[in-house]
């Protein structure tokens, strides 16, 4: 019986009678003895074939269905390509939630749910945040830490004081009807309404594709104004229930936001290395990796929260923290799992954000006050653009790289405010100020990012600012990226100056001697970045090559230049083989033959244990392996008209049934370099291992002609592999 | 001492002029110089390689030789000193000079293609105008020389896979038989084209407009 409804009308109880009895002793007597009777005597309610309950599931169907909508809405607008190019996506979502909203109130009245400020800041807000932290480009943001941290804090303190100020000199001017809102009031309104929104900035700069520079300063700084907000915050509620903040109180706040923004990092940073050393023992249970990514950094996110910490830092540290070493120690397919659950997971918290914005516009009790809502706007603009300004004069004195108007422009404009605004008003306790607050706030919200939003991408084209480039990875620059850093740090030890490249030196060298021991599993931990950077090159190449392995074009970053055209020439010894060790040529052996095999299941065999590839690529070798097999069919396709074929009869035999291709016999091409050839041998067994029918006729004018290139061209791929096989077998 | 004080203002003129130093940085810097040098005139190459921090740097060779490089002073010169004095010193400093709000375009390019002369010249060691494979090679192994045998063999991996890079990158189209015989001067810019040097190599303590500078210290 799976009911567990007790409702005296439920005609599920299938054993009725006597199980109410049994289950229920404290029913009244009244009824028993007449279900007695009924039992006995009367069968006259019909099994249930078909029932209906939907409180039984109310909770998880709605919230799937809330998912669901969102993500239909998400397909529906890349289906329709000219709006989604004009209109950003988080304003078709807001219009989707207003309709929506307007929907269920039409429907069922004033039921419509909110965006619940715990379902935000518990549930929707940290996915947004680690997969903004996790993939945090490092190295522009620690080159514009200070930029940014100038902009997040005093930036954001600016906005508050003045925003605030100015809202309380407007509310004093009579005839607006504001004259109860005291100066602590305004000062909350304005740290609720200052703070630049992550997700707002992160919906609408990933579409215009910015330079990497001004998208880590607005984006830096929407992430490191959270310890302000929540300081100002805290602290303007506290005190707006006594009425007054004195000097004593103020500089507690100031130590306040210091121990908030330093305790939530150093909370990031415990559970980061925590998440690192764990990763350090999966390597036997590779399937639950990604879960301690997730775990560990929403551990630090809520226990970041529970101190009143800023959550937000503290996740980011996490992330950046644990990046570096759980991506050498996890295996490739967790860090696919983890890249795409993150991607998935942020990108339908997005999507509910801004659906449920619109929602709660429509259901919000709202009082609207034109001086209010027309002066913040008004205010909100002004003192973005002015705090800008002001603080880029300031910051240009210590930058290399100035900032110049145009950034300035995209910096200010960029200013977005979202739902963390809405959410901590909606966090304010009961009152007809909350309201005001609330539609100011949705108003601004909807004026930054309808207004602001939609028209920043023609601004960009506009004004011609740098877009991203879009870097194929490229070895060298990774190269003499390094080769600069090692450079740089010289010149300046040379010049005696302990500068930002010397610092980053040190760190990176203790990094190197210690921490790197204890975090990252077996050798990996002694890799050096250029090696890394280079494996991991070589797999995104193998991975583009196996996907389009079946179609006859390589990809067009090939050309036709080989390592043949590299390598030095030295004539005589060009054609000698080098001596390889008897075990490379085995796995080549075994490789080739594999690949003309053509069966799957010996790649899988070989994947593990066999081919001595970069053991810690465990799932890669295959993938390597399918590449080898795309690569030499299509080197030998070219060559060779006939098609590879399953059988592996001995050559000899092979040769005696078509004595015109006598040219592929062992004798023959052992004769003129008998020294070399074993690993030519291996070569040319596997040649004749191809099925020759005997009515390829056209096989043998090329089988003489191309015999020697054939065989030279295979050996030279054997011998001379190009910098992807050799890697494999390095 | 008045006249002591024209004459080395004099003299530091004549440097702002030729490399591009306020008479501030090259105070600052000639008396780092003394330091190096014991207070002599000029410093050889073991004042350089008494530097303890650039013990652990694994370019320190090819740094120290950038320094007695003739190639360096921009006047046609192929060669290497065996000492230098300050003048030289601040020509090779010079490359390491940012831009300016004020630098136009045209200067810009003109800065980017000095500093990654300068790169090409480290590179570049017996001078024949190109970097050969087996040049490229050692660049590499020196940068991973601090981790032992796995950056050996794989330097030479990366090392080739880079030049293929550069190859395939600016002449896609070469016959079976053609050889590629290292990177040019126009290859090497048009690979580093990306990483915009004059925005990446230069030292902070050079810096014009430093706020610190005026307070004297050497440190920024």
């Amino acid at each position: 019986m799976r009911n567990f409804n007790i409702r005296g009308e439920s005609v599920r109880d299938v054993v009725s009678g006597s199980n109410e009895t049994w289950i229920r002793p404290a029913r009244s007597t009244q009824e028993d003895p007449h279900d007695h009777h009924g039992n006995s005597t009367e069968h006259k309610k019909a099994f249930p074939v078909l029932a209906f309950n939907f409180e039984h599931v109310r909770k998880p169907f709605e919230i799937s269905m809330w998912i669901l909508l969102a993500l239909l809405m998400k397909l529906g607008f890349h289906i329709i390509p000219r709006i989604s190019h004009v209109v950003p996506e988080s304003c078709l979502l807001i219009v989707v939630g207003l309709l929506v909203g307007g929907t269920i109130k039409a429907v069922e009245g004033t039921n419509a749910p909110v965006l619940d400020s715990k379902l935000f800041f518990l549930y929707l807000l940290p996915p947004i945040i680690l997969d903004a932290g996790y993939f945090l480009p490092i190295r522009p943001f620690t080159e514009n830490l200070g930029t940014i941290l100038v902009f997040a804090v005093l930036g954001t303190l600016w906005n508050v004081f003045f925003i605030g100020g100015t809202m309380f000199a407007v509310c004093q001017i009579d005839g607006a009807g504001l004259a109860d809102v005291d100066l602590l009031s305004c000062l909350l309104f304005g740290s609720i309404i200052s703070a630049v929104d992550p997700v707002a900035v992160l919906a609408v700069f990933e579409e215009i594709h910015i330079n990497e520079l001004l998208h880590i300063l607005v984006f830096g700084e929407s992430l490191l104004n959270d310890a302000v907000t929540v300081v100002l915050y805290h602290l303007f509620k506290e005190f707006s229930h006594e009425g007054s903040v004195s000097v004593g109180d103020a500089l507690l706040g100031v130590v306040c936001f210091f121990v908030v923004s330093l305790g939530g990092i150093l909370v990031g940073f415990i559970y980061g290395i925590l998440g690192a050393f764990t990763s350090r023992f999966t390597s036997h249970t590779r399937v639950i990796e990604p879960l301690f990514v997730f775990l560990y950094s929403y551990m630090a996110y809520l226990s970041a929260e529970v101190f009143h910490l800023s959550g937000i830092m503290s996740l980011i540290a996490c992330g950046v923290i644990m990046r570096p070493y759980v991506e050498a120690n996890i295996s490739h397919k967790s860090y696919t799992t983890v890249k795409y659950f993150l991607k998935m997971w942020s990108s339908v918290s997005e999507t509910l954000i801004f659906i449920f914005l619109g929602v709660s516009t429509v259901a919000g009790p709202h009082d609207w006050n034109w001086t209010f809502v027309v002066f913040t706007v008004f205010l909100c603009l002004v003192s973005r653009v002015l705090g800008v300004i002001g603080l880029t004069s300031i910051i240009n004195k210590f930058r290399i790289v100035k900032l110049t108007k145009k950034d300035q422009f995209i910096v200010a404009y960029g200013g977005l405010r979202g739902a963390i605004a809405f959410s901590l008003g909606f966090l304010l306790t009961d009152s007809k100020m909350k309201h005001m607050f609330l539609t100011a706030i949705i108003t601004v919200i909807f004026f930054t990012v309808f207004v602001q939003g939609m028209t920043i991408r023609p601004l960009v084209e506009l004004l011609a600012v740098k877009r991203k480039k879009e870097s194929k990875g490229s070895i060298n620059e990774e190269i003499h990226t390094q080769f600069l850093d090692h450079l740089l740090t010289g010149i300046e030890d040379v010049c005696g100056h302990y500068g930002h490249h010397h610092w980053k030196d040190k760190l990176n060298r203790f990094n190197k001697k210690y921490v790197k021991k204890w975090l990252i599993a077996g050798e990996r931990s002694t890799e050096p970045q250029l090696i890394s950077f280079y494996n991991k090159l070589e797999l995104k190449q193998a991975m583009m090559l196996v996907e389009s392995g079946s179609t006859s074009k390589l990809p067009s970053v090939m050309s036709s230049v080989s390592m043949q055209n590299i390598q030095p020439r030295e004539p005589p010894r060009r054609r000698a083989m080098p001596s390889i060790s008897k075990s490379r040529e085995e796995e080549i052996r075994k490789l080739l033959r594999a690949n003309l095999q053509n069966t799957r299941q010996r790649l899988r065999s070989y994947s593990r244990h066999d081919l001595m590839i970069d053991p810690f690529e465990d799932n890669v070798s295959e993938v390597h392996l399918r590449k080898q097999r795309v690569e030499m069919g299509r080197r030998m396709s070219h060559y060779l008209t006939v098609p590879a074929n399953r059988q592996e009869a001995p050559p000899v035999r092979k040769v005696g049934f078509q004595p015109e291709h006598q040219v592929f016999t062992y004798d023959d091409a052992e004769s003129p370099r008998s020294a070399e050839m074993k690993p030519r041998s291996a070569a040319v067994r596997l040649l004749n291992e191809l099925p020759q029918r005997s009515d390829q006729s056209d096989a043998e004018p090329n089988a003489k002609q191309d015999d020697q290139e054939d065989q030279l061209k295979l050996s030279r791929g054997l011998s001379d592999p190009g910098p992807n096989q050799e890697q494999k077998e390095s | 001492m008045g006249a002591k004080q024209t004459r080395s203002a004099q003299k530091y003129q004549d440097l702002t002029d030729k490399t591009g130093f306020s008479p501030e940085q090259i105070k600052n810097l000639h008396k780092r110089f003394q330091q190096l040098s014991d207070n002599e005139e000029t410093i050889s190459r073991e004042n350089l390689e008494k530097i303890p921090a650039l013990a652990n740097n694994p370019i320190r060779k090819q740094i120290i030789d950038a320094f007695f490089d003739k190639r360096n002073q921009h006047q046609n010169e192929v060669g290497a000193f065996q000492e230098i004095g300050f003048e030289q010193f601040l020509m090779v400093m010079s490359h390491f000079r940012p831009p300016t709000l004020k630098t136009t375009e045209e200067e810009r390019e003109a800065m980017r293609k000095e500093k990654l002369r300068f790169l090409f010249n480290m590179h570049d060691t017996d001078n024949d105008g190109t970097i050969t494979l087996e040049e490229y090679r050692k660049v590499v192994e020196e940068l991973l020389s601090k981790s032992g045998a796995i950056g050996l063999e794989a330097a030479k991996a990366i090392a080739d896979a880079a030049m293929l890079e550069v190859a395939s990158t600016n002449v896609p189209h070469m016959a079976p038989d053609d050889f590629y015989e290292g990177i040019t001067f126009e290859h090497f810019e048009q690979i580093l084209k990306g990483l915009e040097m004059e925005s990446r190599m230069h030292i902070r303590f050079l810096d014009v407009d430093t706020m610190t500078m005026r307070c004297g210290k050497s440190k920024s």
